[in-house]
């Protein structure tokens, strides 16, 4: 068959039910992504006869002898389309994973459509954005700044890989073609709990095209943990690479390793397993019961299934309630949920012709992912390489280990390239999700709103494995009680293990579960008070001055760099008053109701994360950036850029980065816990003011001054109306035997504390159940803004993230552990429809602690929206939705309509 | 997704090339559905484009959609002013969870097909008294109700082979006022019911009501004129059980059924008053969610 892909003939033949976008990725068209690989996420959208489809839908055979245009075919000679150039200007991406598809998606728009986004851009799914930027690029609206040297901090400067991401030529995980590749495929479990008596391989086997099939009894005998933090202990190693026991619907049972995918899958399919049906338990009360079956004996739980128990008490509640003159008290629930970044998990693993391992990889840890594969397999660190190229979102579900073990195994034993990707389907049933936390709060208050008492109970669905279990929980019974100024707190949670699939870290990371309940429960009795939501948050709210302190009285290592959190308030008060001209629709049906929420955030984890810099000046006066945190859509490479671009008075795209690499960065924990500012952006800030002073000194050297007579500017060192360009100092320092290099290392503590508070005003339909978000205000205490356009990308991002939990998202199960909506047509993520225009604002603070003023920034917008919605809905109904999400089926079943 | 345990496509130009029929095979119309999901136990699909069957041909007598019919081209098509129940197609059209790319692969047949509850195909047809023609494997067409294709969810009363050749809708039916309600757990999101009313253009005649999405196949009452409300909600329930909603992710039963008849009675009180020559040419302007053009 005659091919014309992006106006160049070929020949070839598809197989048989090979889809289009395949067949495009398999002659190297990379920008066609796989998202969903189901037609719903539109990340393979390419034109066919200029006509946009979903190429994963459309059969190969199919686009023969007909007019495919791809990303990388959109504008000729190395142009940019006018959408292209619109995308890079507003900066509509984060991860980028999305906008080749959103791209080729929009450059076909007619006028209609373009006035029409909810419709025209339903089949576009994006998970960072929130939407908003997308919008921006599509009216033209640009946010990007020029690159000044010596004003790059502050400045909202572009992706350095922006070019690259709207041309589609960005290299994700699965963008590389190997030669000699062996595809994986695994065998999940059909049940929720069970023994494996027996696999049969000889079918599988037989297949033609499989070269290997691995099971549990291939595999090193070694617990560990697929979480990935500093400190290995705080995680339980409750996990085998393969294992004889199942205990969730989804878990690995084998591995199939195979010439094709399609063997790979066909080899799965023959494998005969028997298994012995064990008793399973899916609620973390009814595990925590005498009878319940026992997940794990393995020595870590503190009893039963109760992974580990957490307590606190400070003052005591006891008196608190019996001071209070009102009490509320009600028990609240959060649904799991799952990341959704785009790029699905996925590895590659081959060996070098020295026998060196390297392992290409989608995760927010390659530096605990290289310790924990040489931890399981006896290897030699310095014969492991671990790296990422471009990784399409995370948001905490790259935070595991959960692709690379298997490809490693296969790659040891059978000495070829290994490639293993997880499918959409997989994501939901055997990566990680959120917690489900159900907390009971009881709040004790006097009359003029003084807190008497707060009290938690939280119980935590861990599910089978116990990855983050004990920190998530933490993280629930800590900042969202510090954020409260109360003598009497007390706290009690249990993480519990079921037979459901396990939780992990997920962006607020156990804070957001407790601020929902929490800040929903402030709001209950401030009514039992008559009292307004922002009073009684003001009168109790953490200031400086008071202790930072939860439910425990050790010393800790979190203080008030600086603090906005009152401004914050008082942000968000203004906006909901000053209104946006949007009226809740016609008809006594529709209710009105506006609600506020507030969180706060320690800035980094408790346990330990570190991170380290090189830097080095070049020989043509350009600045190498070695840092090994993890880009994944966080902006990290941006902002290091602008970091280190402060400290040399340089512009930012005179600094080359290269990041998350253990064989080309120094030591990096990994990007997660809300560290790539406040840790690895410390790194490269002191690395950078370490090789400024190297540059002076040199210069000062070289001319026999101060060094404090000089500077850097631009490209060139500085000393009144003395001028050597970089290039020119680099020649002679070279030549006289110095080197223009620096490393730091920067360590997280102390620690600071940021906030954000959330308003929304919405308007729900008494019949349907319909919510309408009329108004959307963020206010953000994250210090000063490195970049700004980025930072407001990222609560963007964040917002509307909160606005699927709230109101979307639902992971639903039958009554055997089986998911029932593994696919993004049945599991809602918003889609541009579902998402309201947020206005963002900033609290005008500048931190003393965090690198040049900023503060953590990434994950706690997620958290006060939920509950502000929660809120507004209660105002509106007068009803109180104490589980999430609320869908129009679940507000009518509460409101009780009569029909 | 890769289909890998197709091994073989065929290309007939003429339906009568496929004689044998036997398990693995498998029409391919648009793909969309086929190509979403593993299908293990299909080997070989039969491709309907080569064909070549007309998309659409209007005529005094009605439309007649060819199952291969686009989603794409319904939706681009006009209908003669005396069809006053045409924007009803783009009405349908839009209340597919899927996005307009889509509807260039897609197909009018594939979704009545499909036979999913939300299938918004499959309640045009429905409403608008489609006659469905069927090419059984080695026997004579033979002709079908729309509002008796489908028989549950994912079911119908297709045969082993059979084709889905085309769909009429009957110029008798295009010529009815109507009025549409639709709602959805998301903005735009998958029908959780999807009502449809017709009425004769002249404002008597008998009332036709079309509940889909709500239920597991498509259910449609007929009154020889307008019904009070409360013969409407006792008919509702006489034909539709409480407990036979259709439960999934997409909405409760219960809501489901909450759906229905507050839907019908508004459809029902749109539809009461005698017709307006003026006002009945437009669509009627939902107030609901997902109606939002």
């Amino acid at each position: 068959m005659n091919y014309i892909v992006n106006g160049k003939t070929f020949s070839a033949e598809p197989q048989p039910g090979q889809c289009l976008r395949t067949f495009l990725r398999d002659r190297g068209v990379f920008g066609v992504k796989k998202g969903c690989d189901a037609g719903d996420c539109g990340a393979c959208t390419v034109w066919l006869d200029g006509k946009p489809v979903h190429s994963c839908l459309i059969p190969a055979f199919r686009a023969a002898d007909r007019k495919v245009t791809t990303i990388e075919g959109l504008a000729p000679n190395g142009k940019l389309h006018p959408v292209q150039q619109a995308f890079l200007d507003a900066q509509a991406f984060q991860c980028g994973f999305c906008s080749a598809g959103m791209i080729m998606t929009v450059a076909s728009f007619n006028d209609g459509q373009r006035a029409d986004l909810p419709h025209a851009l339903k089949g576009n799914l994006c998970r960072c954005t929130g939407y908003r930027a997308i919008r921006d690029a599509i009216h033209g609206i640009g946010a990007a700044e020029p690159d000044v040297a010596g004003e790059a901090c502050g400045a909202s400067l572009g992706n350095p890989f922006g070019e690259g991401i709207v041309t589609g030529r960005a290299r994700y995980t699965m963008d590389v073609a190997v030669e000699q590749l062996l595809h994986l495929k695994v065998l999940r479990s059909p049940h929720a709990h069970a023994r494996i008596v027996r696999i049969g391989r000889d079918a599988a086997m037989k297949v033609p095209g499989v070269v290997e099939v691995f099971t549990w009894e291939d595999v090193p005998r070694r617990l560990y943990s697929t979480a990935t933090h500093e400190d290995h202990l705080v995680d339980p190693d409750d996990s085998y690479i393969l294992d004889n026991v199942v205990r969730f619907v989804g878990q690995r049972v084998a591995a199939v390793v195979a010439e094709t995918e399609a063997a790979a899958e066909a080899g799965c399919r023959a494998l005969d397993v028997e298994y012995e049906i064990l008793p399973a338990v899916f609620d973390p009360v009814a595990a925590m019961e005498p009878e319940a079956p026992v997940l794990h004996q393995k020595g870590g739980e503190a009893k039963g299934n109760i992974y580990v128990d957490i307590h606190g008490e400070v003052g005591s509640v006891a008196q608190g309630f019996r001071e209070a003159d009102a009490v509320h008290e009600m028990t609240y629930s959060t649904s799991r949920v799952q990341h959704v970044h785009l790029e699905t998990h996925g590895s590659i693993a081959w060996k070098d012709d020295n026998g060196r391992l390297h392992v290409r990889t989608s995760s927010q840890a390659p530096f605990i992912t290289h310790q924990k594969l040489c931890h399981l397999f006896g290897l030699f660190p310095r014969n492991v390489h671990v790296f990422t190229e471009r990784v399409g979102g995370g948001f905490g579900g790259k935070q595991e280990m959960i692709s690379e073990d298997l490809c490693v195994l296969a790659t040891l034993k059978l000495g070829r390239p290994v490639k293993w990707e997880f499918t959409r389907e997989e994501q939901f049933i055997g990566a990680t999700t959120r917690h489900q936390m159900t907390t009971h709060v009881k709040l004790g208050a006097k009359r003029d709103g003084t807190l008497t008492a707060i009290e938690i109970r939280v119980v935590s669905n861990t599910g089978a494995y116990g990855g983050h279990a004990g920190e998530t929980l933490a993280a629930s019974l800590g900042s969202p009680l510090t954020a409260y100024r109360c003598a009497n707190k007390k706290a009690d949670g249990y993480a519990v293990y079921t037979n459901m699939v396990p939780a992990g870290g997920f962006r607020g990371y156990g804070a957001s579960q407790t601020t929902f309940a929490i800040e929903c429960a402030i709001d209950e009795i401030a009514q039992l008070i008559g009292m307004d939501p922002f009073a009684i948050r003001r009168k109790n709210m953490v200031r400086p001055g008071d202790w930072i302190e939860s439910v425990w009285k050790d010393p800790s290592d979190v203080g008030f760099g600086s603090y906005g959190l009152d401004q914050c308030l008082d942000l968000v008060e203004k906006a909901l008053a000053d209104g946006n001209g949007s009226r809740k629709p016609d008809g006594s049906e529709w209710a009105e109701g506006t609600g506020i929420a507030l969180a706060m955030l320690d800035c980094g984890p408790p346990t330990e994360h570190r991170s380290g810099g090189v830097m080095l000046l070049l020989p043509n006066g350009r600045y190498h950036l070695a840092i090994g945190s993890t880009e994944m859509g966080n902006g990290s490479v941006t902002s290091h850029r602008q970091i280190a671009a402060c400290h040399l008075g340089a512009r930012a795209d005179q600094i080359d980065i290269i990041n998350a690499d253990t064989d080309l960065t120094p030591y990096d924990t990994g990007t997660f816990a809300s560290t790539g500012t406040v840790v690895a952006g410390q790194a490269v800030g002191l690395t950078a003011a370490a090789l400024r002073d190297n540059i002076l000194e040199y210069a000062a050297r070289h001319t026999g001054t101060e060094p404090s007579v000089w500077r850097l500017e631009h490209d060139g060192v500085v000393s009144g109306n003395n001028r050597i360009s970089l290039v020119d100092l680099h020649a002679a320092g070279t030549k006289a035997g110095h080197r223009f290099e620096a490393k730091r290392k920067a360590y997280l503590s102390p620690r600071t504390v940021a906030f954000n508070a959330h308003g929304v005003r919405l308007a729900v339909h008494r019949m349907t159940g319909e919510i309408r978000v009329l108004q959307s205000v963020h206010a953000a205490d994250i210090g000063r803004l490195i970049n700004p356009m980025q930072c407001r990308g990222q609560i963007d991002g964040a917002v509307a993230m909160g606005f699927g939990w709230a109101l979307t998202e639902n992971m639903v199960y039958d009554g055997l552990g089986k998911m029932v909506n593994p696919a993004l047509r049945n599991y809602r993520i918003p889609a541009i429809a579902d998402v309201p225009h947020t206005d963002v604002f900033f609290a005008d603070t500048y931190d003393t602690i965090g690198p040049l003023g900023a503060k953590s920034q990434g994950e706690c917008a997620i958290n006060p929206v939920a509950p502000a919605v929660a809120n507004a809905l209660a105002k509106a109904t007068g009803v109180r939705f104490p589980n999430l999400p609320f869908t129009p089926d679940r507000i009518f079943a509460k409101l009780a309509f009569q029909p | 997704m890769n289909l890998n345990t197709v091994t073989e496509i065929k290309r007939p130009t003429s339906a009568d090339e496929i004689r044998q029929w036997r398990d693995g095979y498998a029409w391919l119309a648009g793909g969309t559905w086929l190509f979403s999901e593993p299908q293990q136990d299909t080997d070989t699909l039969i491709d309907l484009d080569r064909l070549d069957w007309p998309a659409l041909k209007a005529s005094a007598a009605g439309l007649d959609l060819a199952a291969t019919c686009r989603i794409a081209d319904l939706y681009g098509f006009a209908g003669p002013p005396e069809w006053i129940a045409a924007p009803l197609l783009r009405e349908c059209c839009n209340s597919f969870l899927a996005s307009f790319k889509i509807w260039n692969a897609a197909t009018v047949g594939g979704n009545i097909c499909m036979s999913l509850p939300a299938g918004p195909m499959i309640s045009l047809a429905v409403a608008l008294e489609a006659t469905l023609t069927l090419w059984p494997r080695g026997a004579p067409p033979r002709d079908v109700k729309a509002v008796d294709f489908v028989t549950g969810n994912h079911a119908n009363v297709l045969q082993r082979g059979e084709l889905l050749r085309n769909i009429q809708l009957p110029a008798s039916a295009l010529s009815k006022r109507f009025a549409f309600r639709r709602a959805s757990l998301t903005h735009l999101g998958r029908s959780a019911a999807l009502l449809i009313g017709t009425r004769s253009a002249r404002g008597d005649g008998e009332f036709l009501l079309t509940v889909t999405a709500a239920t597991p196949r498509p259910v449609q009452l007929r009154f020889e004129r307008v019904p009070s409300a409360k013969d409407l909600r006792q008919a509702i329930d006489e034909r539709i059980p409480a407990d036979s909603y259709f439960d999934d992710v997409h909405g409760t039963p219960a809501y489901k059924r909450h759906l229905t008849g507050h839907f019908a009675e508004q459809i029902r009180a749109e539809l009461a008053p005698p017709a307006q020559p003026a006002k009945s040419t437009k669509p009627a302007k939902p107030a609901l969610s997902g109606a939002r053009i």
